[in-house]
């Protein structure tokens, strides 16, 4: 009996699993044909963290101090790396919305391929796009004196938090993408991602903020991510003595996690959605 | 496979309060094209999107090339192409790039996806075109694009929906030459349209829909006929002489004659057609009547439409806006 129903079912899982791949790899293949094909907008995505640098380096830089001493340029530089993975959702929004206000999205659902490869095509090309934007803004920060004292391990340790924290936003970006009407409304998404990017240890230590907007900033996930790189580089983390500042590795972690939790099944059911 | 490619039985849809589709039926025969004709909101789109898996229905049944669409929309997929009221295409790639990449997903792997894109561009002469980005192409091309997309896998069935929507007169035609060489090699078609010259273009069966509902279901000369016969058409030089010409029309007419004063047009369904334009061309010419134009004509669809509904395309259409 359970021969004969199972055999059959195991090839179609099988099979599937082999599509779902294959399909997911279709589509991380057209998003990096995209970067190939317009080189100007890996430029474009990165002229606003280096600019940010080169402001708040050297133009406001020597105004702000580091609470309990340190280089601002050295705290300045995982700030940076955090601000562009946290506002990374932006392109995945856009991509989402972009294909289908055009009918792609359509396209690809009345098509054989595998279903979810629309998603994990995304978010596996979101990531390599990510490491290339990190792989970029390290050397910028190299260049301008940044270093990382933390070796081997805890330099790829802070930048795999940052992938992280970029990875549980995809989801984020989905949903988003997929309730917005157009691409001009994707495009005002980033009245969201600056203050989320902003109001965080990115920056400045939430320590010198308002009682009221710093507790916001500490709790903010970009502050935990930034955090934990930060001591993860071994650069001037400015932590203050909260338990949630103290505790910046756990939170770079639990963070990703919940915010995985809660935006996934959101963007799956929207997307369901969409046969209503 | 049975001998329907698409089957409808009362199908139901809501959105909301809305009923997009309120008992739609609809039998589409192997390898006929269909025109699913109607105003914008009459349900058009909503049944493509049934039909090709997009949308669940509420009720009743949907049968695509023998498959019910609700229970094996997997299976369905196989077998059709949809070229939706959008090009959907990604603009960044090639015109080669997409047909590739729809092709590796539509699982015919690497080698014979690039194969296949290379046939179909030039089938649908885009081979001159085929490595500049889409965002180059004009609208007649990313049309027949879209159109070779959605044949990539030689589907059984192809559903376009308003697939000249937005094209200027030349795209249009490029599109009709590209739909009429799919018909020629046995495609079912079901292609839905608020152009009703562009049903009768390429339709040899066209349904109309009204509310969510098949009102009319026929071959367009046979929906031609239920509204009477043909007419003559007098269109004068001077309108002060309309009065005159009416009387002349109305001896040779089975109608009183309807007289357009904007157009200085006469016109009223005649049954003894050739009879009828010698006696009035002569009787014109006789009363010195100068005419711009007299001709014999069918009446088109927008009568038919005006006919079944009791009210045009255009009104609906105002009404929405």
């Amino acid at each position: 009996m359970t021969a004969l129903t199972k055999t059959p079912a195991d090839e179609t899982l099988r099979e599937r699993f082999r599509w779902a791949v294959a399909d997911c790899w279709t589509i991380v293949l057209r998003g990096l044909t995209h970067y190939i094909r317009q080189p100007s907008n890996i430029a474009w995505q990165l002229g606003f963290p280096i600019v940010s640098v080169l402001l708040f380096g050297y133009v406001f830089g020597s105004a702000m101090s580091v609470p309990g001493g340190g280089d601002y340029r050295e705290f300045l530089m995982p700030g940076m790396f955090g601000m562009t993975m946290a506002m990374g959702f932006m392109n995945t929004s856009y991509v989402v919305v972009y294909d289908s206000t055009r009918g792609v999205t359509d396209r690809f659902r009345s098509m054989p391929m595998a279903p979810s490869a629309v998603v994990t095509g995304r978010g596996v090309g979101d990531l390599i796009a990510a490491t290339v934007d990190l792989t970029v803004l390290a050397l910028t920060a190299l260049a301008i004196g940044w270093r990382s004292s933390g070796g081997v391990l805890g330099t790829l340790a802070a930048f795999g938090l940052l992938l992280l924290l970029r990875f549980s936003l995809i989801w984020l970006g989905v949903l988003l993408g997929l309730l917005v009407p157009n691409e001009e409304a994707a495009g005002s998404l980033f009245a969201l991602a600056f203050p989320f990017a902003m109001i965080s240890s990115a920056f400045v230590a939430p320590s010198l903020m308002p009682d009221w907007l710093g507790t916001i900033a500490m709790w903010n996930p970009v502050s935990a991510t930034v955090t934990a790189s930060r001591e993860l580089f071994g650069n001037p983390a400015a932590v203050g003595d909260t338990w949630v500042e103290q505790n910046a590795l756990l939170m770079a972690v639990i963070w990703p996690i919940v915010l995985t939790a809660i935006f996934l099944p959101l963007a799956v059911r929207r997307y369901q959605h969409l046969s209503r | 496979m049975t001998e329907n490619a698409i089957l409808a039985a009362g199908i139901r849809k809501n959105y909301g309060e809305k009923r997009a589709l309120d008992g739609f039926d609809l039998a589409v025969p192997k390898g006929a094209v269909y025109g699913l004709l109607g105003p914008n909101g009459a349900g058009k789109t909503t049944a493509v999107r049934i039909l090709t898996t997009l949308v669940r229905l509420d009720g009743g049944r949907a049968e695509v090339a023998g498959i019910d669409v609700a229970t094996r929309p997997r299976q369905v997929r196989r077998r059709i192409g949809l070229a939706g009221q959008h090009a959907a295409l990604d603009e960044v790639l090639t015109g080669r790039q997409n047909l590739r990449m729809f092709g590796r997903l539509y699982h015919l792997g690497k080698k014979r996806a690039a194969a296949r894109a290379d046939e179909l561009l030039e089938r649908f002469d885009l081979v001159e075109a085929a490595d500049k980005g889409v965002k180059e192409y004009s609208g007649g091309m990313r049309r027949r694009l879209d159109l070779a997309a959605s044949m990539i896998l030689a589907p059984d069935i192809l559903f376009l929906d308003e697939p000249t929507t937005g094209l200027d007169p030349r795209g249009r035609n490029e599109v009709w030459e590209a739909v009429r060489a799919l018909v020629a090699q046995g495609t079912t078609v079901l292609l839905t349209t608020q152009y009703l010259d562009e049903a009768d273009q390429l339709a040899d069966h066209i349904a109309v829909l009204d509310r969510g509902r098949v009102i009319a279901d026929d071959t367009p000369d046979a929906l031609k006929r239920l509204i009477g016969g043909d007419r003559i058409e007098v269109v004068v030089r001077d309108p002060a002489t309309l009065p005159a010409t009416a009387a002349v029309v109305a001896r040779v007419a089975s109608t009183e004659p309807h007289i357009d004063e904007t157009a200085a047009r006469v016109h009223a369904p005649v049954t003894d057609r050739v009879a009828a334009l010698t006696e009035v061309a002569r009787t014109l010419q006789d009363d010195g009547i100068a005419v711009e134009d007299i001709g014999l004509r069918r009446p088109t669809l927008d009568e038919v439409f005006l006919r079944l509904t009791g009210h045009t395309a255009d009104e609906e259409e105002k009404k929405k806006a």
